[in-house]
């Protein structure tokens, strides 16, 4: 087992996969030459050769609308998006092509692809290469949503994505690419799409989160340790599909509920949480669920810091939620 | 064979059979629209029909099609029955989407036929990967996309010509002009309204042709494909009029009748079987025989679709994810 880093894995994952899969093609703006802008394609250019590490023009639409086509024709195509920002040119081909194109043909045509794109904040990025717009998608039926927290996981979720028939929106927390540092096999594994993991056990109050959210997360449980709050972490690794299973079991265990993610709270994917807990699991909960949240703003650049949910945030909520007494 | 012309007598049936199927079928699928047996909106192909036939017939087998929400047409042409395209259009599970894509998402697999797309221009970056796809695996097949001069508009117009032609794609991008965008005129929305100007200027191969001349179009169109075919796109632009409203719902507010009037003059279901009469390609009888021989199609096709069945309420579900996958 090697140590690597976040992104290391999602790189190891693309090429380990590729000399599998003749099919595999990746393209983006600078994944070849230039190994990409964060570097995740880096070297596979030089490995694959430039018909299966395409270098393409500023197009999303184009880019995204290409690949329909070579999923619907035999490859399996891995576009990236340099930002989940700059996404929206393609956001038509996204929703009315790729997700839909199984349902509308009847079944006869699938397009099987995995569209790579770093996404959140906390790396100083401003209005435009720091969002968390994953509700865009999770909004849209047809389309799978993936965000790794670990490298472990990177590397086994990108290949269980590229491994199966439907489109995937794998969204890439870059606030942690190189932060995120882990023991990664070299050999094959996948980690199944639809399963969270308990990041931590606990008792007395369950966090939700997922990508660059989870270390916040661990470390605001671990300071609760301190009052004698025993806080259980679930990393949902998939929000489509998602495990609901593991989510209610832990509310029913514990009785108490924080949903921490980046975007903003209005519309925000937690609210679809606390929906399926107040229909399935209601008369377990002990206190009112609550949300730490990026705030309903444009994307701030100097204020990121208050934005973007960290551990004091969801340690001043933990101890709220823990001393409610109904 | 015409020295006029250039056409045995056969070909001159074959081609004005394949738009008068095409014509019938759209006639039948209007009326059906006001029984109420095909819902929703409905786009008619009537007085294009010498364009569809025209391209379509240089086309191999196992080349792609796509095409707009104006395809009932071009689904025909590419060999898709008449049954299955009438099924879909009355949301039958007999036709070719199972019912769920009616009027404007007619697809077939084995006709690789990619839609019946409904998003002006969304298709076009699609015919640019299947190119692709062509392209990387060796395949010595061509993609035709047909589109209409509204998508022109559309950013994806000029992503999918710079792509396809920065990777050599062998795409046929057939740009149908009918002149109104719904209801907006050419001028009223291009600068530039020399289409051929606006695709060469993506350093690829452009022309145009009379598209209501199914001669002059396959002429065109078969220069096109064989260039297509050695690996490069082109761009054919078919001057073409409907002679319907663009939709069922369409008070056509925006031309007048003296230049519909005009246009159908040119009808090649009119001008056709007339050059094939001068020419002396036609008998006595021809007629009556193709009419008949149509019609029993088109009635077929829609006695097919009335007795088909709608997808069960069951069916609701399916195919959003691969079967099997977790809801």
């Amino acid at each position: 087992m090697a140590t690597m880093t976040l992104i290391q894995a999602i790189t190891d994952a693309l090429a380990s996969e590729m000399r599998l899969n003749d099919d595999i093609v990746v393209l983006g703006e600078d994944v070849g030459r230039n190994g990409g802008v964060f570097r995740a394609t880096d070297g596979l250019q030089t490995e694959f050769g430039e018909d299966r590490v395409m270098d393409t023009p500023l197009c999303e639409s184009g880019i995204i609308g290409a690949a329909v086509g070579m999923a619907l024709y035999g490859l399996r195509p891995v576009p990236e998006i340099q930002f989940l920002d700059f996404i929206y040119p393609a956001f038509d081909q996204i929703v009315s092509e790729v997700a839909k194109m199984r349902y509308r043909s009847g079944g006869q045509y699938t397009t099987p692809m995995v569209i790579r794109t770093p996404y959140g904040g906390g790396i100083k990025g401003g209005h435009y290469h720091s969002q968390s717009t994953e509700v865009y998608f999770t909004h849209t039926a047809g389309l799978k949503v993936v965000i790794p927290s670990t490298p472990y996981d990177a590397k086994g979720l990108l290949l269980s994505c590229l491994r199966q028939d439907d489109p995937v929106l794998f969204l890439e927390p870059k606030a942690i690419y190189r932060k995120a540092k882990g023991e990664v096999p070299e050999e094959d594994y996948t980690v199944p799409l639809g399963e969270a993991a308990v990041r931590r056990e606990g008792s007395d109050i369950t966090l939700v989160c997922w990508g660059a959210m989870l270390p916040v997360c661990m470390e605001a449980a671990k300071r609760a340790d301190d009052d004698g709050i025993s806080c259980e972490v679930i990393d949902l690794r998939t929000l489509v599909p998602l495990d609901e299973t593991t989510l209610l079991e832990s509310v029913k265990k514990t009785g108490r509920m924080i949903v921490v993610h980046e975007a903003q709270r209005t519309s925000g994917f937690g609210g679809e949480l606390i929906a399926i807990v107040a229909e399935k699991a209601l008369e377990y909960l002990e206190a009112p669920v609550k949300r730490v949240t990026g705030f309903d703003t444009p994307f701030p650049y100097t204020l990121e810091d208050v934005y973007m949910p960290d551990p004091d945030r969801v340690l001043r909520a933990i101890l709220e939620t823990s001393r409610y007494v109904s | 064979m015409s020295e006029a012309l250039g056409i045995e007598r056969e070909q001159g049936l074959h081609l004005w059979r394949q738009m008068l199927r095409v014509r019938r079928m759209e006639e039948a699928s209007a009326e059906l629209y006001t029984k109420s047996k095909i819902r929703g909106f409905l786009h008619l192909y009537i007085g294009q029909e010498a364009g569809g036939v025209g391209v379509l017939e240089q086309l191999e087998p196992g080349d792609a099609v796509v095409a707009t929400y104006r395809e009932h047409g071009h689904a025909l042409l590419r060999g898709i029955s008449a049954r299955s395209i009438m099924a879909e259009m009355f949301g039958k599970q007999a036709g070719c989407s199972r019912g769920r894509g009616g009027s404007m998402h007619l697809f077939d697999a084995a006709a690789r036929f990619y839609g019946g797309n409904a998003i002006v221009g969304g298709h076009l970056p699609l015919a640019v990967g299947l190119g692709l796809a062509d392209r990387l695996q060796g395949r010595k097949q061509i993609t035709c996309c047909f589109f209409g001069e509204g998508a022109v508009a559309e950013g994806e117009f000029h992503e999918s010509l710079n792509l396809a032609r920065l990777w050599r794609l062998p795409v046929l991008f057939v740009c149908e002009n009918n002149l109104y965008a719904m209801g907006t005129a050419l001028a009223r929305s291009e600068a530039q309204v020399d289409l051929c100007r606006k695709a060469a200027s993506y350093d690829l191969h452009a022309q145009a042709v009379d598209g209501m001349d199914v001669l002059a179009v396959a002429a065109a169109a078969r220069a096109c494909v064989d260039r297509v075919r050695s690996g490069e796109p082109v761009f054919l632009e078919v001057k073409t009029y409907r002679f319907r409203p663009h939709s069922m719902f369409d008070p056509e507010l925006y031309r007048d009748r003296e230049e519909v009037e005009r246009w159908k003059e040119r009808d090649p279901l009119v001008t056709f079987p007339e050059r094939l009469e001068q020419a002396g390609l036609l008998e006595p009888g021809d007629r009556e025989r193709l009419e008949a021989e149509v019609a029993s199609e088109v009635a077929d096709a829609v006695a097919f679709a009335e007795a088909a069945e709608f997808e069960p309420v069951s069916d609701l579900c399916r195919f959003v994810y691969a079967e099997g996958a977790p809801e």
